[in-house]
């Protein structure tokens, strides 16, 4: 088993390795550069502006150097300007010589320097990471619960009506994706024109003019379900069906199994097969798949973000990306990664440890 | 000329539909309710958990839930028939059904020919036995065929898609038009976005774009990820290794960032999307070409012709959709000669190039996994034993004995992954990449209409329940499959 792990996150430092490295070629190609020179710099740059702007902030280093640097396993570059003042990777130009290192990258701790924001990339990752880490904590409270009722319920007698109503239900869930749920809530609860808020109104059964508010914004400092319940039901209802569905087939399986015709011609109750005999053999299957679940959950969030104005990981991977932010770009890719690479490595384990007759070897 | 209202002079019939409804919604939830109450007469049957449903009070409230259900049907088919006859007379859903009149009757015979004749379709005639495969085969058609006559031969739609109507910006569904000239379809049936276009044209031809792309990109994407998953799920070893590694890192890539890395103006300049075209579509070749040569390399005389003619055509097909304006990459510091102009048979636009090969590169990784899981299993049956004891060689047992034995969940999966990729491409155009801002495709107008959602919600509302029903239809489509499938 320690051998697994140890393998496993041997693995996860290779890609993660890889990753970043793609993301760094493709965020260090010369467009994107030149790009990212007339955003910092101005608009109207010439060519030669461009160049020498680059040239001075080390971006026109070959690729696997610039990668190193980021790393923390080359020396960061150094500049010495016309009129004597050296800027550095590591130090600004007001830093007294003896404070200087030599080398500042992510195994130094250092994440370098965010130029969209203005702020080191670590703290900036760090806040929004927990503004979505209560998003998330949310989604999972209400769709894990609800998905597992949904396929239980559903599974328990294969082939009945409420089976089917549920089968198509989650059906429908997994068809809808957050941009099209998001839209159609927002308009149906959150419109002070349209959807059921201004007949609520009028009925005088909600206080303020919407039922929910169509933007999260004011949930980043104190959530309400108010102001936080839409986001976290967009979310939740994507990764619902297909979790459902997975327990659904788990459960009827279970349902169907030796075991459980025993304890039925034994004369155990339906209520008692259900909850003693089937429900925990079936849960093993659903552990994974929501486990693995999670880094799907991951784009949902991006694009919920972008919708609710929720200014947590999702959107600062929006603002980033769309501006080429490069060190930050990368802290974002080296985050998902690991929460990735994490589940994947979570849900291997965990399966073993529920069912004991799998044995890694 | 008057507004339109939902329904116009077809307004009486709704509260009878309002009844049906609530009457089969409601006997159904007491029916689920009842289920939970243990009684003496539910007893299940079989070895599954069948219930004798059809006795007793369940099996009444059963019967009047499907009545009620049968009903609320016949009476949409009304509205429908209504609104062919009387146009927009029956307000905006006649107007609707009377525009897609020619949708109605390619449906209707397309499901006419294929019921007929179901019992010498194979598997598709098969899906015809089942109601959620017809509900599903029926949803995704319906696309395609509005697709197809609106996009290609345009006829459905009522306005230019692009042209801006004045004093018609955000207006609601069933609004006269402005300043009508008596030629001129006198109403904007879905409302205008605001750019003051027509919602309902820019539905239809957003449609074609969707229905063109999305099939085409899961095909890439099965042609990559099959080319690629038999070898290393059949040899095993190093080649497995190495080719689930890269599969891996593909997929442990969030979608969205992999998407903003490829999908920018500035690295469409690089060509990078150009290259990754020249690799990935690359595969369909390799394919055509072993499929070919490894059945009939018995036979010479046949195989060689054979083979010239169909490699000829598909390196044909791809040199011209690799290749724009005569050439293959053509960024500002450097060109890549490709096929002459006279010779290109079509060209691609670049933004649709380049989203193209996106959506094929993420969904390879996930074919190429169910691939390698199938050869995996199948490649230890009996048959494929036979076929090597007879001295075939590993490409024949593995295009020819296991890929046809593997076709089950590739189909349904197929069905599937068209589904998945849709989402892909309204995801892009929600974040408005690739596809240029007047593009009418669903994710776009989605983007386009999120802005102003809590004033005018009906411009993102069309698009959005549009994508719904499409991605639904493929989601039952498949399910349907997948029952008839294991029947057999």
């Amino acid at each position: 088993m320690g051998i697994f792990i140890l393998r496993r996150l041997g693995l996860m430092l290779l890609t993660a390795l890889c990753l970043t490295f793609i993301v760094f070629w493709l965020t260090n190609l010369y467009p994107n550069l030149e790009k990212l020179a007339k955003t910092q710099g101005n608009f109207r740059m010439s060519d030669e502006a461009v160049t020498s702007y680059l040239e001075n902030r080390g971006y026109l280093q070959p690729t696997p150097v610039k990668f190193g640097q980021w790393l923390g396993v080359m020396p960061g570059w150094v500049t010495e300007a016309e009129d004597g003042t050296v800027t550095g990777r590591c130090f600004s130009s007001t830093t007294p010589t003896e404070d200087r290192p030599r080398f500042c990258g992510v195994l130094q701790g250092d994440w370098g320097f965010s130029t969209v924001f203005k702020e080191n990339v670590g703290a900036t990752v760090l806040t929004r990471l927990a503004l979505t880490g209560k998003l998330m904590l949310c989604v999972l409270a209400l769709m894990v619960p609800c998905a597992l009722i949904v396929g239980v319920l559903a599974g328990m007698r294969e082939g009945s009506r409420l089976d089917r109503s549920l089968s198509t239900f989650s059906i429908a869930t997994t068809a809808t994706p957050e941009y099209v749920s998001g839209v159609i809530f927002i308009a149906l609860l959150a419109s002070s024109r349209f959807g059921i808020s201004p007949w609520l109104a009028e009925m005088g059964w909600i206080d303020g003019k919407t039922l929910f508010l169509g933007s999260a914004t004011s949930a980043m400092k104190d959530a309400t379900f108010w102001n936080f319940f839409l986001p976290v039901l967009t979310i939740s209802l994507y990764g619902m069906g297909y979790i459902a569905r997975m327990t659904r087939a788990s459960m009827t399986e279970v349902m169907t199994a030796q075991y459980i015709r025993t304890a039925r011609l034994k004369g155990v109750k339906f209520r008692d097969i259900v909850l003693k005999h089937a429900l925990r053999n079936a849960l093993i299957a659903p552990f994974t798949v929501i486990m693995l679940q999670i880094p799907w959950l991951l784009n949902g969030v991006v694009i919920v973000e972008t919708l609710f104005n929720y200014k947590g990981f999702g959107w600062l991977l929006v603002q980033a990306a769309a501006n080429n932010d490069i060190e930050l770009l990368l802290a974002v890719s080296v985050v998902s990664v690991i929460v990735v690479l994490a589940t994947q490595l979570i849900s291997d384990i965990g399966y073993v440890f529920l069912n004991p007759r799998i044995r890694i070897t | 000329m008057e507004a339109l209202t939902w329904t116009g002079s077809m307004a009486w019939l709704n509260p009878v539909l309002g009844v049906a409804v609530i009457v089969a919604l409601c006997a159904y939830l007491l029916q689920i309710a009842l289920s939970f109450i243990p009684n003496a007469e539910m007893r299940s049957v079989g070895s599954g958990s069948v219930s004798t449903a059809d006795q007793g009070l369940s099996g009444l409230l059963g019967r009047i839930g499907a009545y009620g259900f049968l009903a609320a049907l016949a009476l949409l088919l009304v509205y429908v028939l209504a609104g062919v006859v009387m146009g927009p007379g029956a307000g905006i859903f006649g107007g609707l059904s009377r525009q897609l009149l020619p949708v109605w009757i390619a449906l209707v015979m397309l499901f006419a020919v294929s019921i007929t004749y179901k019992r010498r379709l194979g598997l598709y005639g098969k899906l015809f036995d089942s109601t959620v495969g017809m509900i599903g085969f029926g949803l995704v058609m319906f696309w395609v065929f509005a697709g197809v006559f609106g996009g290609v031969f345009d006829m459905l739609i009522t306005h230019d898609s692009l042209s801006q109507v004045s004093g018609m910006k955000n207006k609601l569904p069933g609004t006269p038009l402005a300043r009508a000239e008596p030629e001129d379809y006198q109403w904007f049936l879905l409302g205008g976005d605001n750019l003051a276009r027509d919602v309902f044209s820019r539905l239809i031809k957003g449609s074609w774009v969707v229905v063109q792309i999305a099939p085409m990109a899961t095909l890439f994407a099965f042609m990559v990820g099959i080319t690629l998953g038999l070898p290393a799920g059949y040899y095993g070893g190093k080649l497995d290794v190495f080719l689930s590694f890269l599969a891996n890192l593909i997929l442990a890539f969030p979608v969205i960032l992999l998407f903003y890395l490829l999908v920018t103006p500035e690295i469409v300049r690089t060509g990078i999307p150009n290259y990754m075209a020249l690799v990935l579509f690359i595969f369909p070749l390799v394919f055509l070409a072993v499929l070919l040569n490894s059945r009939f390399y018995t036979q010479p005389s046949l195989r060689t012709p054979l083979l010239i003619v169909a490699l000829g055509i598909a390196g044909w097909l791809y040199l011209s959709l690799v290749s724009t304006g005569g050439a293959i990459v053509d960024a500002p510091t450097y060109r890549m000669p490709g096929l002459p102009a006279s010779l290109d048979l079509f060209d691609i636009d670049p933004g649709v190039l380049v989203v193209f090969v996106s959506v094929v590169f993420v969904n390879a990784p996930t074919v190429f996994r169910i691939v390698r899981g199938l050869a995996l299993d199948i490649k230890t049956r009996d048959y494929v034993a036979a076929a090597q004891t007879r001295g075939e060689g590993p490409w024949y047992i593995m295009l020819w004995e296991i890929l046809p034995n593997a076709r089950g969940p590739l189909i349904v999966d197929f069905c599937l992954r068209i589904g998945y990729t849709t989402i892909l491409l309204g995801t892009l155009g929600f974040f408005g990449l690739g596809l240029e801002s007047e593009s009418p495709d669903w994710g776009t107008t989605i983007n386009a209409g999120r802005r102003l959602l809590a004033l005018y919600p009906h411009a993102a509302i069309a698009p959005a329940v549009a994508l719904l029903s499409l991605v639904l239809g493929l989601n039952l489509l498949a399910d349907g499959l997948r029952e008839e499938s294991l029947r057999d």
